[in-house]
């Protein structure tokens, strides 16, 4: 994505997105606490909740907007709002304009869109994290979502952090660009196709013989980790940010 | 016998995600053809720079479609090209009819054609007597086998060598099983040789039509396409009214995009332009040509000019190249004539949301063929218009498209109502959320939408605290 | 129904609303690709082979010899050429002359007349009006001495370029040869032979046109 670059700030918004609020709170926590190391103060406003993607990809394009009009007046500080998803970052950086398009609140949707980043993005090119290992010896691999890489231009990034990690051996997935058939509503709209494209990426998954699976979207691990889980596979799923600070804190 | 059809689309694609071979065949196929696309667009900026340029050659011709179409229509008969227009797929099929039956044509060979697959032109003509015959040799396996293509650009792309070998050996006389595809390929140019000869018309279709001049230009590598436009005494080009460009100097940038795109070649062995019939003292080429201007709802996609972009689509495939659910499912599961991303998005404006319902729900909108279309269509960004046509309480656009509504559901919309009003306010919100970390893996499996989820699938897991209550006891800020 | 179809088509088009934006068009990234005349050759050369073209360079007083050459080499019986052909002079005079073994015809009938005789032959000689480097493509406007189908029938076709007629791209040549003012009735850009990949993405050559195409680059010493 070619925004102009920034400096580093004093404090940014945190959005956890909904799915990280019901499902995957460590991963909020972990990405909360990595940015609070680099010594940046992190905003929580509860008020929040989901950034309206499920609706607005679901052909309920009126609901999407009551749900994401909810959230404009949350993050008005011209700081940056930082997700642990590309996916909802996508949808308020690209589509908030377009949802908001001929509406009171255009200039408000923008004005949020624009100072909105992914997490692994922040992490190395505004925060200019530099990470030490604390780990064992471990193999993983990466999934990249489609929106952090095609919405966010999210592509290279996370895969950079986690070769920061002395210890950590990345295997590049096969087809590591393809989508694992999450899609949100698709996955029970379409389940058959979902379910062909999962299991696609469980096999190339556990081709790399890695132990961890590392993703930065929880829709696609839920997703992945899901059916992984249901083969009883041994490879185990997690949150970029809860796996960078897992290697990388001092127990407490 | 229709072979086009847009319900039971899960039907089909249960069917398709059981035939191992086919998977497999789609898979190798698509496989190659991404890493052959690849090759040739290694530089960025190349890349970027020629795909806005195409990108504004199709809007700019779009945006002058009448006056452009007058123009080629003028310059067409001022070189003596006849042209024709029809707004349907029956007048068309009428136009071309009456055409071969003034020449007494009892063969037609035809070079590739989308469009008169839309017009299921062979079935009309076998109808009135009159054989067509395929000769792209994709297309030529493809209607041996009675079937209809499964790629835009690549007919027979869903058949593995075996099924060739034995569909030759079966269809065609003294001919041995045979799985070498040179040997095959060699059959095919014995078959129809003697058919270019003797057949009474040509029929192709049309991949730029060049309005500054009067020019068809048409992309092969076979020959084929050369054979039936120059050997029979009657050419006859058909082409839908979108595939009009302004000038002869915007060719060059959409050919490139072209060619690259879909097969990863800098350039097709042939690029044939034709601006005349056979003139006073040439040797050969047909005495007559013929241009049919399809409409066929085009006109009505034009009118919103939000589906407007649409038609700006080239034809490459790289769309379907590149898309996981096509990969999966093939060609034939979508029921219609264009298969993979861009039928997707045309075939239910073309034929109506009503007559291709799932359509617009069959993909994840990962975008991998927003990425690879070289005249920038956005698809996903118009999957989620049908979609929004499709549940029809939320009207946008200049128009409604026909079919609008078609999966409009009253307790799917209550649904979203509930969803809308929790997360628009922060306090349902809390209580709601609190309430599923406490009780929400209680939901058993059979519960709407976990059933599909967990068909293949543990039960995602609700955390015992959610990320706002622990931001609070991490003391964060709330403001 | 012709008339009213049309009125009807171009009435729903008029009567949507106007397209949002102007539409540039900047082909510079086509007028980047630039190279030296040498090598626009070679890369003329490169591209093409890599499509299985062959590629023969010579003078204009080598041609004929370098031409037997390839053809006896090929087997090739027929040689059919144009009427007349506008290269005869240098290339083909005095053929029979030369003990050469294959034989030259011409096409200088109707394709009625002698459709039989055009698909028998096994080799035919065009010219070209030159040859495009970036993607390594001949450029032919078939004429009434050299028909269109001369070298699409044959199974191998020869076809010559001089040195001096290799442009950069496609389009440098329709603007620098002002096309638009003079399209003939058929224009081909012609590169490699005939192929396909239909068949489970293997490539093979000569599906309905040549199996083989030889450029022969016509340097001028
Ligand atoms: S939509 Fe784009 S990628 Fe797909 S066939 Fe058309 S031009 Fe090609």
């Amino acid at each position: 994505m070619s925004r102009t670059p920034i400096e580093k700030p004093k404090s940014v918004y945190f959005f956890g997105t909904c799915l990280v609020d019901l499902f995957y709170p460590e991963a909020g926590v972990a990405g909360i606490e990595l940015i609070k190391r680099e010594g940046v103060e992190v905003i929580f406003p509860q008020a929040q909740s989901c950034c309206g993607q499920p609706a607005f990809n679901s052909g309920q394009r009126d609901k999407a907007r009551d749900v994401a009009r909810a959230q404009l007046d949350l993050f008005t500080k011209d700081i940056p709002v930082v997700l642990p998803s590309g996916s909802c970052a996508g949808m308020m950086f690209k589509h908030y304009p377009e949802l908001f398009e001929g509406d009171v609140d255009y200039n408000k949707a923008c004005a949020l869109a624009n100072r909105v980043y992914e997490l692994s993005d922040f992490l190395l090119n505004v925060l200019k994290i530099k990470l030490t290992d604390k780990g064992e010896p471990m193999r993983v691999t990466w999934h990249g979502s489609c929106h952090s890489q095609r919405e966010m231009g999210v592509r290279s990034q996370p895969k950079d952090l986690i070769n920061q990690l002395e210890n950590v051996e990345l295997v590049e997935l096969k087809r590591e660009t393809e989508c694992c058939g999450f899609g949100g509503t698709f996955a029970v709209r379409q389940p058959e196709i979902s379910a062909a494209m999962v299991s696609d990426k469980a096999d190339d998954v556990e081709a790399t013989q890695a132990q961890k699976l590392v993703s930065g979207d929880c829709g696609c691990m839920m997703n992945i980790t899901g059916h992984l889980d249901y083969r009883k596979s041994d490879v185990q799923g997690l949150h970029l940010a809860e796996f960078l600070w897992e290697r990388t804190n001092d127990p407490r | 016998m229709t072979l086009v059809n847009g319900k039971d689309f899960k039907g089909r694609v249960h069917k398709a995600l059981k035939d191992e071979e086919l998977r497999a065949n789609f898979r190798r196929a698509m496989d190659g053809l991404m890493g052959k696309r690849a090759m040739q667009f290694t530089d960025g900026d190349e890349w970027t720079r020629l795909r806005n340029l195409g990108e504004s050659i199709k809007k700019r011709a779009l945006s002058k479609l009448p006056e452009l179409l007058e123009r080629l229509e003028e310059n067409c008969t001022k070189n003596g090209i006849k042209v024709h227009w029809a707004r349907t797929v029956d007048e068309a099929n009428s136009i071309i009819l009456e055409i071969l039956k003034s020449h007494d044509v009892k063969t037609v060979v035809k070079g590739k054609s989308m469009v008169s697959e839309e017009m299921e032109l062979n079935h009309f003509l076998g109808d009135h007597g009159i054989r067509a015959l395929e000769a792209d040799l994709g297309e030529y396996i493809v209607q041996m086998a009675g079937q209809m293509p499964s790629h835009i650009v690549m007919p027979a792309i869903h058949m593995n060598k075996g099924q060739i070998a034995k569909l030759f050996q079966d269809n065609l006389p003294d001919t041995p099983y045979s799985e070498d595809a040179a040997e095959l390929t060699a059959i095919a140019r014995k078959e129809l040789r003697r058919e270019f000869m003797e057949a009474g018309a040509g029929l192709s279709g049309v991949n730029f039509a060049v309005a500054e001049t009067g020019t068809l230009c048409l992309v092969e590598n076979e020959g084929n396409g050369r054979m039936v436009t120059t050997v029979p005494p009657v050419h006859i080009a058909v082409t839908g009214i979108e595939k009009v460009v302004e000038n002869l100097s915007d060719v060059p940038a959409l050919l490139s995009l072209l060619t690259r795109s879909a097969t990863g070649q800098p350039i097709t062995t042939y690029f044939n332009m034709i601006s005349s019939p056979r003139k006073e003292g040439e040797k050969d080429g047909p005495k007559e040509v013929h241009l049919v201007l399809l409409d066929n709802g085009r006109s009505k996609v034009y009118r919103d000019t939000e589906t407007r972009d649409t038609l700006q689509c080239i034809r490459c495939g790289a769309c379907m190249n590149h898309c996981p659910v096509y990969t999966r499912i093939g060609g034939h599961a979508y029921g219609g004539v264009y298969p993979g991303p861009i039928g997707k998005i045309l075939t239910p404006q073309l034929e109506g949301l009503d007559e291709y319902p799932e359509h617009a729900s069959a993909s994840t909108l990962c975008n991998a063929c927003v990425e690879v279309c070289p005249v920038k269509i956005p698809i996903a960004k118009m999957l989620v218009r049908l979609r929004d046509e499709n549940s029809g309480n939320c009207p946008h656009g200049e128009h409604p498209l026909k079919g609008r509504g078609a999966k409009s559901s009253t307790i799917e919309n209550a649904g979203w109502s509930g969803w809308a009003a929790m997360n628009a306010s922060p306090a349902t919100y809390k209580v709601a959320t609190t309430a599923m970390s406490r009780i929400g893996n209680l939901l058993p499996q059979s519960a709407p939408m976990l059933k599909e989820w967990t068909s293949v699938r543990v039960k995602p897991k609700f955390a015992k605290k959610t990320l706002h209550q622990m931001a609070k006891e991490m003391g964060l800020k709330d403001e | 129904m012709n008339k009213i179809a049309k009125q009807e088509i171009l009435d729903n088009l008029r009567n949507a609303s106007p397209s949002k934006g102007d539409f540039v068009t900047d082909n510079s990234v086509i007028y980047d690709k630039k190279w030296t005349q040498e090598q626009k050759i070679e890369r003329f050369c490169q591209v093409t082979s890599a499509v299985n073209t062959q590629i023969k360079q010579t003078t204009l007083h080598d041609a004929q010899r370098d031409l037997i050459d390839l053809l006896t080499e090929k087997g090739v019986r027929h040689l059919m050429q144009g009427s007349p052909s506008p290269i005869a002079k240098e290339i083909t005079d005095n053929w029979t002359a030369m003990d050469t073994g294959v034989k030259l015809r011409s096409f200088d009938q109707k394709i009625e007349a002698c459709k039989e005789e055009l698909f028998s032959v096994d080799a035919s000689l065009t010219t070209t009006l030159g040859a495009i480097a970036e993607t390594g493509s001949l450029i032919l406007w078939p004429t009434r001495e050299e028909p269109r189908l001369l070298s699409l029938v044959p199974p191998i076709h020869v076809a010559l370029v001089y040195e001096d007629r290799f442009f950069n791209t496609f389009l440098e040549a329709i603007e620098q040869e002002q096309w638009t003012t003079h399209m003939p009735t058929n224009a081909l850009l012609i590169s490699g032979p005939s192929k396909t990949s239909d068949i489970e993405q293997e490539l093979c050559y000569g599906v309905h046109g040549p199996k083989e195409l030889v450029v022969m680059i016509i340097r001028n010493n």
